[in-house]
């Protein structure tokens, strides 16, 4: 079963992404990668840019709404996602738990739904 | 039907419902479809036993019944891959003749599922009562003052969850056990506090479950032989339930524990509490269920004796406060203390806990009352009577604390 980790962090976590604190920040989530891969659970996942570079798109009666800014308008921002193949729930929140975010921010989690894959993708091809 | 085929359903239902649950629903995650099948089962044993006999293994029928509708059942819909292998599972295992006469328990993965941490706590007590025990949402609904729909609506979100999610049918790691443990203890107890709330009878739509409630902890406490908190739990339900009768009068009045007809007391239920206590002191691991249910066996003995030991009340409830340091423990501990040494070193005691939740926690007032009135601080006692009787649901309750205001 695929788990799709959500991880939201707190507006301190972003802002201390800067050059000189990087290193800082980046080496846990080296190893936190490192351990997802070595346990061949790791599917995939990717960092995003802070929220200030989001643009919200609908489509109303043909016409395109486009908007400034994330679609969810939260204190906590949605950093990134990593995608797990995993057996359980339990397994998940587990391997969330380890997490760098996980102290200082939240994760959800959600399992991916194989039926809408598969309705959309159709089938394994 | 033939009395015999009834009365073996009616036994099989009470004493193997939520293992063959368990069973079910520990291969295929599905508790809802787990729960459907059986119950299809147990509609065909009620239609073929009374004509065909009775089977030699009346669980090993079921379980076959059940198993090979959830086999149908996933073969005729539209399985997914992640599916096949939970199939594959159930096929195999009807063909081992084995499994089918002794099936492993797998009760305790049910209950650490109906109380994970992923599941709305609320819901926790409702889905054990039915899936373990096997209660129907209405008789659920009725003990929670929920409308049965709402009830029913909660307990099949919940199941779809679990099914969906993810949720896993295991023990936990050791690192999470005693999280995971205490989660299922508070539910179970949560079930017993909704019967114990209703001895005044106020409200006739609510029924207790208690009965139901010292059943899980029978089940947890065979369950985890190693976990002495499950005895702590379940000694602390019969300290409670032996005394069921005598908490009220003829009349219906409220009779406190100090007051009580010792002779209405079960003495069966009281010597098995006590047996379970001990043992559970043997394991040396205290925790919060052994030490209420000390405090429990405490009361009990100064009400037969006539002398009670605050100092050891004060004590066990010293060690309550500091495994789990509710508003209930501080309030107990304070008048144990005014008993033990005096009323004024009692009042001092709670005057310390400064929360929100003691100011609408009555007996936080009613206890207060008390002791100002032991203290002569006549009007004080009585406004703080007042807010006790303000906070109180309970008509029988309300009034003992009438008489001791105008007393």
């Amino acid at each position: 079963m695929q788990y799709v980790i959500l991880i939201y962090e707190s507006p301190e976590d972003f802002a201390s992404q800067s050059p000189e604190r990087r290193e800082a920040v980046m080496s846990p989530w080296r190893a936190y990668y490192k351990a997802l891969v070595d346990a061949g659970v790791y599917v995939t996942g990717a960092p995003l840019q802070p929220d200030a570079t989001a643009t919200t798109i609908r489509v109303k009666g043909g016409q395109r709404q486009v908007q400034d800014g994330p679609y969810a308008d939260t204190k906590e921002q949605l950093g990134g996602f990593i995608i797990l193949e995993l057996p359980s729930l339990d397994a998940a929140l587990e391997w969330a738990a380890r997490c760098p975010t996980a102290a200082t921010g939240a994760l959800e989690i959600r399992p991916v739904s194989e039926e809408i894959r598969t309705l959309v993708e159709g089938g394994h091809g | 039907m033939s009395d015999e085929a009834r009365r073996v359903i009616e036994r099989v239902a009470r004493e193997s419902y939520g293992r063959l649950v368990a069973y079910l629903s520990a291969r295929t995650h599905d508790v809802a479809a787990a729960e459907d099948s059986l119950s299809e089962a147990f509609m065909a044993a009620i239609r073929t036993w009374p004509r065909d006999g009775v089977p030699g293994s009346p669980e090993a029928w079921l379980l076959t019944a059940a198993r090979n509708r959830l086999i149908d059942r996933a073969r005729h819909e539209r399985i997914h891959d992640r599916e096949a292998p939970t199939i594959r599972l159930l096929v195999r295992e009807a063909e081992a003749p084995s499994v089918a006469s002794v099936f492993p328990d797998e009760r305790l993965k049910l209950l650490f599922v109906c109380a994970h941490p992923a599941i709305d706590r609320a819901i926790h007590t409702p889905l054990m009562l039915q899936v373990v025990l096997g209660l129907d949402a209405a008789t659920i609904a009725n003990a929670f003052l929920l409308q049965p729909a709402t009830m029913g609506q909660r307990l099949s979100r919940a199941k779809t969850k679990i099914r969906d999610a993810g949720i896993a049918f295991e023990i936990p790691d050791r690192h999470e056990l005693p999280e995971r443990v205490e989660a299922v203890l508070d539910a179970i107890y949560a079930a017993y506090g909704s019967g114990w709330d209703d001895l005044a009878g106020a409200d006739a739509r609510r029924r207790g479950l208690t009965e139901e409630a010292i059943w899980l902890a029978r089940v947890l406490r065979h369950l985890l032989p190693d976990e002495p908190e499950a005895r702590g739990l379940l000694a602390l339900m019969l300290f409670c339930e032996a005394r069921r009768g005598a908490r009220r009068d003829a009349n219906g009045g409220y009779v406190a524990v100090s007051s009580q007809d010792t002779s209405t007391w079960s003495a069966p239920m009281i010597q098995e509490a006590e047996q379970l206590l001990a043992a559970a002191a043997r394991q040396q691991r205290p925790g919060r269920f052994q030490l209420e249910a000390a405090l429990q066996s405490a009361h009990i003995d100064g009400a037969r004796s006539g002398q009670t030991d605050w100092h050891a009340i004060a004590l066990l409830y010293e060690g309550l406060v500091r495994t789990a340091p509710t508003v209930g423990a501080l309030v107990g501990r304070a008048a144990a203390v005014a008993e033990a040494l005096d009323p004024a070193t009692g009042l001092a005691r709670l005057d310390e806990i400064d929360t929100i939740a003691a100011r609408s926690y009555q007996p936080f007032w009613a206890v207060r009352a008390h002791l100002l009135q032991r203290l002569g601080r006549t009007p004080e006692a009585r406004a703080a009577f007042d807010r006790a009787i303000d906070l109180t649901e309970d008509v029988a309750v309300r009034e003992f604390l009438l008489k001791a205001r105008n007393s």
